[in-house]
């Protein structure tokens, strides 16, 4: 009996096969790729496609870094990155600009990427139309025809209801002029990272079955009307109590003793190296969830 | 007026099985009114041709079974024809025949140059999305991004079908059945298409809204000059819109010409038959 | 001093993991891997059939780490499965070959070859058994010492590998229409995922892994009132098959040099399902069609629900959720449910941050 696992966990046969998925992925921007997707040691919907597309790509150079909810000691990207560290060996960090291979749930970093790394995206959902339509037989036969009709309809309904579009994380782009994607639910507030990105961003949908990819400078376009403009999450006036960032997606937070609102970076690392860069002393909680 | 038809349909042909020894043939043929006895194929549309001209209200009237149905959900695309040709005069020249292009052009197609009003306002509205929604579904479809201008848009067509201002941001769910195909018609002429098609429009209407909106179709017709074509049952619905009328039996056309012609002069034995149940 | 971060995450974690370790073994009670699969017959067949892996002894040590959670252990194992290299396929099994452990038909009291009741909760009174709570070794020896005797007394020794199948008798009074046998070759749905619409093939493996209970539900629920089959149980089977493989390099197909892998049980359902069909005189007449169901290890119900649903998916109209192949094979998988369902155990943090900035912009727009 082989009681050892493999390198990366998969077999190199599997590993190949994903591969090819992701090769179609970036041959065809936004496109979703079906794929055998494995049963992993992690539960689907806790990130098993992103964890099956690092396996595939890491090498033992690789230096990685997992994010949930921006956080790098959420529990779950704690667990993620123990479990490719176990199958593989390579280095783990928390510095973005450190990591070759980063893999989050719901969130883009901070820190500007480049062509040195992969954005490994973990998606729920991975079909734009879902909530129009909900046969996969018809949606696919949608993209096929060019007919997103369905995805623009919802947000003009949202606007005749609600005086303006009523999206949260997750609003659909479109991607080089010819597949509307999910971004998975990144914020609003992360859709531009995705324009243009200097780095290579891959989606995985393990429960779904399904890869997409955006290959480095490419344009990514979030789904509005011209005379009602794509708006981000705001924090006017909000900074971050820590290290004092404005520009940066931040967490609500209430304090326990004033019963005050606060703010603070939800992007954990950058939090942290900017209060290294300002050489203040104190220490910082980076994890969510204990 | 263009003499080159704005709509030409040759040779059309629907069937609904694959066809067997007995039937096959079209030249000799054994079937029982459009069905073959022997392997239950359908024979829905044989070889049908016309023209529909710029302006005109071309009429088809039959029986259920006669194929009418079939004929206009074929050239709106609901349904792949088995066999032959139209042209649109105003996609590629008239040169190609529509039915071998691709899903998306013909998406493009419905998008930009066809309308439909279906005798089921299911089939053409979404029932749960608000009425102006409905109708900016066919803008944004032909590519108009700009919320203001077709809100305005939908606002004019509702007026046009007499539908209150006040209720544009009902879902038609909340319509009677004759409201519901006010706005189905709105709907269909919201991107100006040059060809409309209605079919069974009035069916299952009472008689006092049966009349109000056949008064809409002759308004739209007379104010934007749009080219429809009607299938109908009742000929009395035919002899109120039409100009040229045919007439169709088991899936084939056994009749055609100007209205007045074919109600006071019927041929074939069942279009005297037809005509003779109407007075 | 620089700042450094404070590893809540990983130490929370680790805790955790020790405290589910703590659970299982504080107790102080050993459980061999033997007693599991000597006495969870149930559970280890449903474990095995869930996670699509033919394997009492591996099933058994996922029973064992995960407490006895079905969901869980069939988690272990398909994660498990997802590791081993795929190296052949089986030859196609005949499942008239199998040797039969039971065998019933709804339709017919007597059927070729007889009923076989052979094991089976069905004619047992549901009364709980308080003399096990004292059952001793020596007492289970003697029972079966007793049994096994009675048996070879009563047996008759009838060839069970070659049992007629209930089929091939309507078949021959042509209620059944006579089918070609269909040799494409089967999609692997865990190497290739699904499109719909899907293949048969595609379907029955889907339905064979589904999670039990989701199976029997939506079973249950295309005969109650949402699906259109009325079935009869046509004949069930229970027993070992025995899979082959050929030889990996020989070019030849010659059966004589396949190796023998082993035997693996299975439930087999024939269902017969009435329909209306025209015949060549263009009237209606009544014929069957028949429900396929097979499932690893001895689980009936199951087996019969998946008649039921190939069946309905068969059929195919939509008018009822049990014949939509989306909604039926797109939910019933132990694992993916399980996983979607727990992830919003998840924090969501950043798409509630998202979704509050949205609500208080459309709020603060209809004060305007």
């Amino acid at each position: 009996m082989q009681l050892q696992t493999h390198f990366a966990l998969f077999d190199e046969g599997s590993k190949k096969e994903i591969r090819r998925a992701i090769l179609k992925g970036v041959a065809i921007p936004g496109y979703q790729v079906p794929f055998a997707s494995r049963e992993m040691p992690i539960a689907r919907g806790w990130g098993t496609g992103g964890l099956q597309i690092t396996l595939s790509i890491i090498g033992k150079q690789d230096v990685l870094k997992v994010i949930d909810q921006g956080s790098d000691e959420s529990v779950n990207a704690v667990n993620i990155k123990k479990l490719v560290n176990k199958t593989t060996g390579v280095k783990t960090t928390i510095e973005t600009s450190e990591a070759t291979i980063i893999q989050s749930r719901h969130r883009i970093p901070e820190v500007p990427l480049t062509e040195e790394q992969i954005m490994v995206l973990q998606v729920p959902i991975p079909e734009p139309l879902r909530w129009v339509e909900p046969s996969e037989f018809k949606t696919k036969k949608l993209h096929a025809e060019n007919d997103y009709s369905g995805a623009w309809l919802m947000l003009f309904e949202q606007i005749m209801k609600y005086g303006k579009t009523a999206t949260d994380a997750d609003h659909p782009v479109l991607v080089h002029d010819r597949y509307v994607m999910a971004p998975s639910p990144i914020p609003r507030f992360d859709n531009s990272k995705i324009h243009q990105s200097e780095a290579l961003i891959l989606f995985g949908a393990g429960r779904e079955k399904k890869i997409y990819a955006i290959p480095p400078y490419t344009n990514v376009v979030s789904l509005a009307f011209e005379d009602y403009p794509f708006e981000v999450e705001t924090f006017d006036g909000k900074q971050c109590r820590l290290c004092s960032a404005t520009n940066v997606f931040l967490d609500e937070l209430v304090n326990q003793e004033t019963g005050s609102t606060e703010y603070q970076c939800n992007d954990t690392s950058y939090c942290l190296s900017m209060l290294n860069e300002d050489g203040i002393t104190a220490e910082v909680e980076v994890a969510h969830a204990r | 007026m263009h003499d080159k038809p704005i709509l030409q349909v040759r040779n059309l042909k629907k069937q609904y099985g694959p066809g067997c020894a007995d039937c096959a043939d079209p030249a000799n043929r054994i079937i029982e009114k459009n069905h073959c006895p022997k392997c239950q194929t359908v024979y829905a549309c044989r070889n049908i041709s016309f023209d529909l001209h710029e302006g005109e209200i071309l009429g088809i009237v039959g029986e259920s079974g006669s194929g009418k149905s079939t004929l206009m959900k074929c050239l709106y695309f609901d349904e792949a024809v088995t066999d032959g040709k139209a042209f649109i005069r105003s996609y590629q020249g008239g040169q190609t025949n529509i039915f071998e292009e691709s899903s998306q052009q013909h998406r493009f197609i419905r998008n930009y140059i066809l309308g439909m009003v279906y005798q089921n306002p299911i089939l053409g509205l979404k029932m749960d999305f608000s009425s102006v929604g409905n109708i900016a579904e066919k803008l944004i479809a032909a590519g108009d991004r700009r919320v203001k201008r077709m809100e305005e848009r939908s606002k004019e067509l509702l007026e046009h079908v007499h539908i209150p201002i006040a209720r544009m941001k009902d879902e038609p769910k909340k319509f009677s059945g004759g409201m519901q195909q006010r706005v189905q018609i709105a709907k269909a002429l919201s991107n100006n298409p040059p060809i409309l098609f209605l079919d069974e429009v009035t069916t299952g209407l009472d008689l006092s809204v049966q009349a109000s909106v056949l008064d809409l179709i002759k308004r739209i017709q007379r104010e934007l000059g749009i080219s429809m074509l009607v299938v109908s049952h009742d000929l009395a619905v035919i002899r109120m819109l039409a100009n040229r009328t045919i007439v169709m039996l088991n899936g084939e056309i056994i009749e055609q010409g100007l209205t007045d012609q074919i109600l006071e002069d019927p041929q074939h034995a069942y279009t005297q038959q037809l005509v003779y149940s109407l007075i | 001093m620089a700042y450094v971060a404070v590893k809540g995450g990983a130490e929370a974690i680790e805790e955790s993991i020790k405290r589910l370790t703590y659970e299982r073994i504080h107790a102080n009670e050993l459980l061999e891997l033997e007693t599991i699969t000597a006495t969870m017959r149930g559970m280890v067949d449903q474990v095995m059939s869930e996670s699509s892996l033919y394997s009492e002894f591996l099933a058994a040590i996922a029973i064992k780490q995960s407490e006895g959670n079905v969901e869980e252990a069939v988690f272990l194992l398909r994660a498990h499965r997802s590791t081993l290299p795929r190296t052949y396929y089986t030859r196609v099994v005949e499942t008239n070959t199998m040797a039969v452990e039971r065998r019933i038909s709804a339709s017919f009291k007597d059927i070729p070859g007889g009923q076989i009741l052979g094991a089976s909760y069905d004619y047992t009174h549901r009364l709980m058994d308080f003399d096990l709570i004292g059952e001793s070794k020596a007492g289970m020896k003697e029972w079966v010492s007793q049994f096994l005797s009675e048996e070879i007394e009563t047996t008759t020794n009838p060839d069970l590998t070659t049992l007629p199948k209930v089929v091939e008798y309507l078949r021959g009074e042509k209620l059944f229409s006579q089918i070609e046998d269909d040799n494409t070759e089967p999609i692997d749905v865990t190497k290739q995922s699904l499109q719909f619409p899907t293949t048969r093939s595609e379907r029955l493996q889907v339905l064979t892994r589904g999670q039990t209970g989701a199976v029997t539900s939506l079973g249950y629920a295309a005969i109650r009132g949402f699906g259109q089959v009325h079935p009869t149980v046509g004949e069930l089977r229970v027993g070992k098959l025995p899979l082959w493989i050929s030889h990996p390099t020989e070019q030849s197909d010659d059966e004589e040099n396949d190796y023998y892998i082993g035997e693996i049980k299975v439930t087999e359902v024939e269902s017969f399902v009435p329909v209306s069909v025209q015949n060549e005189n263009n009237t209606e007449e009544m014929e069957f069609e028949i429900g396929y169901g097979i499932c690893y290890g001895q689980n009936e119900t199951k087996a019969i629900a998946i008649s039921i649903l190939d069946h309905s998916l068969e059929v195919g109209k939509k008018e009822y959720p049990t014949q939509d192949e989306e909604f039926v094979l797109l939910h019933i998988d132990s694992v993916e449910s399980s996983g979607f369902i727990s992830h919003l155990k998840l924090p969501h943090y950043v798409t509630f941050q998202s979704k509050l900035d949205s609500m208080r912009k459309i709020k603060k727009e209809s004060e305007k």
